[in-house]
């Protein structure tokens, strides 16, 4: 093997598996070794110029970050990453001077995003305060799009939305409430220097069985009905709900539905309960609040009685596997069941739409009628009009619509500096020693056995009683402390110098998870082969230094280290060193153009 | 020294012996000693030697004196019972020991300063007894602990840290434990684990006295240029006889070796010890031979490593007095006071 380029800001990039998950790459142990310290708006900032909506998030993310964890590799369960991201927003106190100030002068670029979800309020975010004359159309009265209309205030206060939300308004940008845009070509008429659109996937899934139209006045689409509940349109449902579904949209129906005055609500999925789409903790959170779901049942009919819903019937299925993987799901024989119900909410997937795109205006759509794009770029095949977040590529979540929006806006700066798109701009990385003394590190290596602590909850009574009454109480600072604590601060790399070493072994012995190995070189396959514990996953990296005084190389596998610095602390040469690596992307702005950029902007 | 306590937090897929045991089982506290010195190296071997064997650890009693070295048992085995004894002492209470409980594994860890100069008489009874044990002594050739002044095993004409110049004839431990009647005897480097592990191992499955000089370079004060024990001179000067395997069974061994190369030497519980011939001319039976080999190629500078002599057939100090083969407190009231038939018997004997 080749020594290892740790120049290649990606090596240690994916040392942190965290930040390597993150589609915004949020520098994740920076921010709870800052919680720790109890400096919550300076995590809470850190999360803001990466993610946006640290508050939103910290309540609704998907977590891309957690199943990487590091922790969960050594011990059964990640650090509740998510959540502590929540303690930031929830014990900052007042950052507002701390976000960037309307832009002082004007650019003279005009911008439309169309939508105010979270890909357009990011594309703001990031041009507005460049000098961009940023205008946001959305059709509601308030801005937050998907993050406002579907998820149930339960889980993400009003406040939260607002707060943030507004962060990104107060920047000068333009917001056209109420505005809903039904054709792109009157947009484009309005000469924008570019468009960006970030208008989701609006459109529920509908299940056209027999029944569904007689029975109509009893069975909802669940985001439309979701949305209807956000906007307190609809404040009741009928005692008997089922819910139709596995993803996390069926989960905040049927825990919605219990609040407004489902006595009986159930959810029944096609598939096993593993396969769900949704969040393993989203399902526990329904069975937390004593929702069944019933699994292997295909709705068959919706029963009626003149129009009245009276329930639905199922066939029972089970899952057989071909000899590739590939599932389908066989009718057992057994007679179909029936199950009483007053109402039926239909969460089986969102879906694109795009009427109000004309079709013969230059912007071309693929085979799944999706906008044909550059998915690196964003750019579509009008070179003003990007897209991003779930209108994009399909139904997604928060953190992905972020780093489109992200990457969106730093196309559009490019775009209007006459810079090549194709030409990404590098992240920014530093990395810095983290020595203060002989065994003094600016971290806390000390790794911490404790498991991962649950988030309290207001009490079950009391939380289905009020659809507006927040479920989780979030950790408090001390509970906070504690599971920051379980962080490996995995952005503190162990960089080794081969040069400095005298290949005593200390390193080796001292290493709790066996990872430091000095061995002969060869092939990856070989040497994996050959190392002290074992090396099976081969997606995590093998660190390879330069050959040593006895031809030998020093190999660490990087799969389980702890990061505790101990190789560190016992080398006597300082061949070992722990240096904190952050990487932080770059946004739009000077930095994302190449030097030649902006010698054609007019 | 490290503040912080090693993480419990281990390999997920951490290999585990027959008992069960990981490796780290077999750890002790974190060590004390200087980064990068020598001992934890050999600290790091005897628990991978015990670990591999898949010996309980209460089975085992490590026994030390006073030292850099003697400190080593807290920082392994934590499992295990210890003994710190009084400088040089070690020796004498390890025969005790043994005498009294013959089924406990025996490790006594000494220095040169240990064994070469305080507990030099300590160190050659103990070999000339038979004592059934592993006697390692950790060889830097300096007084780490008092700054470095030379040991008694550092080289004439080797150079300290402050420049002096050793004027004094060095003992050579190996020579002497052979001289003296150990079984087996071994010389090795703390930075060659794949040749110390499997010494270790055979060591520790000897029935008798067992002795490895393990050269140990201090990194504080003899790691430098005219030192004869540092890391560099010791790699440069290593001169192998061979190298060892150990295989726990006899049915296990699968792999062909071209005749000539590799002898198997059973083990009294039916464990093999593979012997991979480097020097052909080295023959580690014969006691005499072998002394010669050693003394010549120290003359030419060389640092002979590997498994020195082994007596295929040893006995050691209980065989020697045909002591009771129970350890002493398994004996009870019937044992221990036979009663007055039995008295007489010996009376009788004895008239």
């Amino acid at each position: 093997m080749k020594p290892t380029d740790i120049g290649n800001p990606n090596y240690f990039h994916k040392v942190v598996d965290c930040q390597w998950a993150c589609p915004a790459h949020t520098p994740v142990p920076e921010y709870i070794r800052l919680i720790a310290a109890g400096r919550y708006a300076d995590a809470y900032m850190v999360n803001w110029k990466s993610n946006v909506f640290p508050g939103i998030l910290g309540r609704t993310c998907d977590r891309p970050c957690e199943p990487a964890c590091r922790r969960g590799r050594v011990e059964e369960e990640p650090v509740a990453i998510c959540r502590l991201k929540r303690v930031a927003a929830d014990y900052k106190g007042d950052v507002s001077a701390r976000m960037p100030a309307p832009a002082a002068s004007k650019n003279g670029k005009r911008v439309a995003c169309i939508g105010a979800g979270p890909a357009s309020l990011t594309v703001a975010r990031d041009l507005a305060p460049l000098g961009y004359d940023v205008t946001v159309y959305d059709g509601s009265e308030r801005a937050g799009g998907m993050i406002r209309s579907q998820i149930p205030k339960f889980r993400l206060p009003e406040e939260v939305i607002d707060e943030e939300v507004g962060y990104i308004l107060n920047q000068g940008v333009n917001f056209k409430s109420g505005t809903w845009v039904n054709s792109l070509k009157d947009i484009l008429a309005e000469k924008y220097d570019a468009v960006f659109v970030g208008t989701g996937a609006p459109r529920g899934r509908d299940l056209n069985i027999p029944g569904r139209k007689e029975a109509a006045e009893h069975i909802h689409i669940g985001i439309d009905w979701l949305s209807s509940v956000a906007f307190g349109h609809i404040e009741k449902i009928a005692k008997r709900v089922i819910v139709l579904g596995g993803g996390n949209t069926a989960m905040d129906c049927c825990r919605s539905s219990k609040r407004l005055g489902g006595e009986e609500v159930t959810v029944i999925v096609r598939s096993s309960f593993e396969e769900m789409k949704a969040s393993p903790w989203e399902k526990e959170d329904a069975q937390h609040e004593g929702i069944p779901i019933l699994n292997f049942m295909v709705p068959k009919t919706f029963e009626h009685d003149n129009g009245k819903l009276t329930g639905m019937t199922f066939e029972t299925v089970r899952a057989e596997y071909d000899a590739k993987g590939r599932r389908s799901l066989v009718p057992t024989g057994e007679p179909d069941k029936f199950v009483a119900a007053d109402a039926v909410l239909i969460a089986v997937g969102q879906e694109n739409a795009f009427p109000w795109i004309e079709r013969d205006i230059g912007l071309e759509f693929n085979e799944w009628d999706m906008p044909k794009l550059n998915e690196e770029t964003f750019q579509s095949t009008i070179p003003n009009v990007f897209f991003g977040g779930d209108a994009a590529l399909g139904p997604k979540n928060i953190i992905w619509a972020v780093a489109h929006g992200h990457e969106a806006a730093v196309s559009i700066d490019k775009f209007l500096h006459a810079d090549s798109l194709e030409e990404r701009p590098l992240p920014q990385v530093s990395v810095t020693s983290q020595k203060m003394g002989i065994h003094e590190w600016s971290y806390d290596n000390d790794v911490s056995n404790d498991h991962r602590f649950k988030v309290p909850l207001k009490d079950l009574k009391l939380a289905l009683a009020n659809i507006k009454v927040e479920v989780e109480l979030g950790f408090d600072q001390k509970l906070a402390l504690a599971e920051a604590e379980r962080c490996l601060n995995c952005d503190v790399q162990t960089v080794f110098t081969d040069k400095l070493c005298i290949e005593c072994d200390a390193c080796v012995d001292i290493c709790p998870v066996d990872c430091i190995n000095f061995t002969a070189n060869g092939e990856e396959v070989e040497v994996r082969a050959t190392l002290r514990a074992p090396s099976t996953d081969t997606s995590q990296d093998l660190y390879v230094s330069g050959p040593l005084k006895t031809e030998r190389v020093m190999i660490k596998d990087e799969n389980v280290c702890l990061h505790c610095g101990l190789c560190a602390e016992r080398c006597p040469t300082g061949a070992w060193d722990m240096q904190k690596y952050l990487m932080e992307m770059e946004h739009a702005g000077p930095g994302c153009r190449s030097k030649r950029a902006g010698a054609r902007a007019a | 020294m490290t503040y912080i306590a090693k993480p419990k937090l281990n390999h997920p897929q951490a290999a585990v012996n027959t008992l069960g045991f990981t490796r780290r089982h077999y750890e002790g506290t974190i060590s004390t000693l200087c980064a990068g010195c020598g001992h934890d190296s050999i600290s790091g071997a005897i628990i991978q030697a015990f670990f591999e064997l898949s010996i309980e650890p209460h089975r085992v009693a490590k026994l030390s004196g006073i030292g850099c070295s003697s400190k080593t048992p807290t920082y392994f085995l934590g499992g295990s019972h210890g003994f710190n004894s009084v400088h040089g002492r070690m020796p004498s209470v390890l025969t005790g020991a043994n005498l009294a409980n013959r089924d406990l594994i025996y490790l006594g860890v000494s220095g040169d300063g240990d064994s070469a100069s305080i507990g030099f008489g300590q160190f050659g009874h103990s070999i000339r007894r038979g004592v059934n044990m592993l006697y390692v002594v950790e060889n830097n050739g300096v007084y780490g602990l008092t700054k470095g002044q030379f040991s008694a095993t550092a080289d004439q004409g080797s150079k300290s840290k402050k420049g002096a110049i050793n004027s004094d004839s060095p003992i050579d431990l190996v020579s002497v434990a052979m001289q003296l009647g150990a079984t087996f005897v071994a010389r090795s480097f703390s930075g060659d684990k794949t040749q110390l592990v499997p010494l270790l191992k055979a060591a520790i499955q000897h029935k008798g006295a067992a002795f490895i000089d393990v050269l140990s370079p201090c990194v504080a004060f003899n790691n430098h240029g005219g030192s004869t024990k540092s890391y560099d001179y010791l790699r440069e000067h290593n001169e192998a006889v061979n190298r060892l395997d150990f295989i726990p069974k006899r049915d296990e061994i699968t792999t062909d070796y071209a005749p000539g190369t590799v002898e198997d030497i059973e083990q009294h519980d039916g464990s093999v010890v593979r012997l991979h011939k480097v020097a052909e001319d080295y023959d580690p039976y014969d006691r005499i031979a072998a002394m010669n080999y050693l003394q010549a190629h120290a003359a030419a500078g060389e640092l002979v490593t590997g498994l020195l002599y082994l007596d295929r057939e040893p006995e050691d100090l209980h065989a020697h007095l045909g002591t009771v083969k129970a350890p002493l407190n398994s004996l009870g009231d019937k044992e221990l006071c036979p009663g007055a038939k039995a008295l007489d018997a010996i009376n009788a004997s004895l008239r």
